[in-house]
């Protein structure tokens, strides 16, 4: 793909921290390459502001290779922005053309509150995991794991389902702000597999109630987290989620 | 809700059959018949009940699930993307439903309310002697906005179910990779087919259209 440059238009969420009111600041950003990814973007940007003198854009990530699931911010109205399958640090901007506005917002949810600017605090998604997201008695290593058989399919589904970087798309595309993906995910992730078996029903039941205790919404299934998620995520899991919460609370 | 749901899908198949009755030849007497099976018979009354306590149970449900979900949300998108990610239907339940809702009010007062403490004429067939709820249908279906409202509840219906169907087979956990698309399937026929039978009625009552096949009688 051909090399370019690019000035834009950012319109991005200044929010001085927890308490404060909040809004848009726009900038003007120029000879954007479309190699950089959209950080890399934002990196540009923050060192300007800086030399300005000014309080650069605080925006969360670590990877910067898709695998952490940092880099939260709703580009245009979609979590990571326009393409699918992808996190913002892997969004380059060759998806934008010279003279381009983008609006750049956090994740707004109850449950994500916004520590500063871009940056939400996800602790509700750790909270979520400390009811009930883990094995409780040490498994072994590599090998120990390898020496168990297990069924393909539970294999693959439960491989599938531990992609999830808990990077809170789900709940930021959701118009409930429900984190059923999320907690889908790793309920899914941990019941298909011999290791979680024993601790099964009550972690279900254990998550679930912290999931409600944070504030997120209710599915309705309408499914726009598994068009947002980068990591793929079916809502399959979120049937098998539903079905392991009605037996475990029948038993 | 899906449980609900699945309860009122329910109702509506035998609902629609009953009265599938006057869209064919001879349909007078035979839906006739069929309203006073369903008016006499216990088990329909007791169901009758169920059937109240159903709408009630989802409809509380319904309008308490939108309150809790948009208030999820307290600080709105500027900029929202989520009609790329969903369908506008499977967004528009709560607003689905109180269309339903209105309807069913309407519905309930045209026809619930005179069979049941009075206000309709009687028929005789042979021994049996029951209201004429067909007589009522072609008074109500004379007038063109009354067609209109029926239709329009039909469309509701429709789109409610087109999201509703599979929606409450994922509640319930009932989602396999070989079935989801059964169920899909099923789903989408469902809920063009139903309603669109349900949009026939005051259709053909208002311009006096039946179908000729007289021997087909959709009785118990
Ligand atoms: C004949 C009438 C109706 C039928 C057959 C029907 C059917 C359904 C079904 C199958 C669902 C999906 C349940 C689930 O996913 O768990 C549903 C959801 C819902 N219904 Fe109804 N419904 C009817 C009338 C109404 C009425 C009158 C309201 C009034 C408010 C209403 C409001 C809702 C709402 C808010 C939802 C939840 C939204 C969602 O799950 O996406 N429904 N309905
Ligand atoms: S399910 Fe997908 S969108 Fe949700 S937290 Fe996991 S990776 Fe992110
Ligand atoms: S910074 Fe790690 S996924 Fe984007």
């Amino acid at each position: 793909m051909q090399h370019y440059n690019m000035n834009l238009t950012l319109k991005v969420w200044r929010q001085k921290d927890k308490n404060a009111a909040g809004g848009f600041e726009t900038y003007q950003v120029k000879d954007i390459s479309s190699e950089m990814s959209f950080l890399e973007m934002f990196d540009v940007l923050n060192e300007r502001l800086i030399v300005e003198g000014k309080e650069p854009i605080a925006f969360d990530h670590d990877c910067r290779e898709g695998i952490c699931g940092m880099c939260s911010m709703v580009i245009d109205g979609r979590p990571h922005g326009p393409w699918e399958a992808n996190t913002t640090c892997q969004l380059h901007m060759r998806a934008y053309k010279d003279g381009d506005t983008i609006v750049v917002e956090p994740w707004r949810a109850n449950a994500f509150p916004v520590v500063k600017d871009l940056v939400v605090d996800r602790g509700s998604f750790d909270r979520i995991i400390q009811a009930g997201g883990f094995v409780s008695v040490n498994t072994g290593n590599a090998v120990d794991g390898n020496a168990i058989p297990i069924e393909k399919d539970n294999a693959d589904a439960a491989f599938a389902a531990a992609a999830c970087i808990g990077c809170g798309a789900c709940v930021a595309a959701c118009k409930n702000s429900s984190a059923m993906l999320f907690v889908s995910a790793k309920v899914s992730h941990l019941a298909l597999l011999p290791q979680g078996e024993p601790e099964r029903r009550q972690r279900v039941v254990n998550m679930i109630a912290q999931m409600d205790k944070e504030g997120f919404g209710s599915c309705t299934n309408t499914y726009s987290c598994e068009a947002e998620c980068p990591k793929e995520i079916s809502v399959t899991n979120i049937a098998r989620l539903n079905r392991e919460y009605l037996q475990a609370s029948l038993k | 809700m899906a449980f609900t749901g699945l309860f009122l899908i329910f109702f509506l198949l035998i609902h629609g059959y009953v009265n599938a009755n006057v869209l064919f030849e001879n349909g007078e007497e035979n839906f006739n018949r069929a309203a006073n099976f369903m008016s006499t018979n216990a088990l329909i009354r007791i169901m009758e009940i169920g059937l109240f306590a159903g709408f009630i149970i989802h409809i509380i449900q319904g309008y308490a699930l939108e309150r809790m979900n948009r208030a999820a949300r307290s600080n709105k998108y500027a900029v929202s993307g989520v009609s790329k990610t969903s369908t506008w239907y499977s967004r528009s339940m709560a607003i689905l439903g109180t269309l339903i809702l209105l309807f069913l009010v309407i519905h309930l007062a045209d026809f619930w309310v005179p069979s049941r403490f009075g206000g309709l004429e009687e028929v005789t067939y042979g021994s049996v002697e029951t209201h004429n709820l067909y007589a009522k249908m072609k008074e109500v279906f004379s007038k063109e906005w009354a067609v209109i409202v029926y239709v329009v509840g039909c469309f509701s219906l429709a789109w409610h179910l087109l999201h509703g169907f599979q929606s409450a087979f994922q509640t319930l956990g009932w989602k396999h990779k070989n079935y989801a698309g059964i169920i899909e399937g099923i789903g989408v026929g469902f809920s063009v087919i139903v309603p669109l039978i349900f949009a026939l009625m005051p259709i053909f009552m208002y311009f006096g259209w039946e179908l000729p096949i007289g021997n087909i009688t959709l009785l118990f």
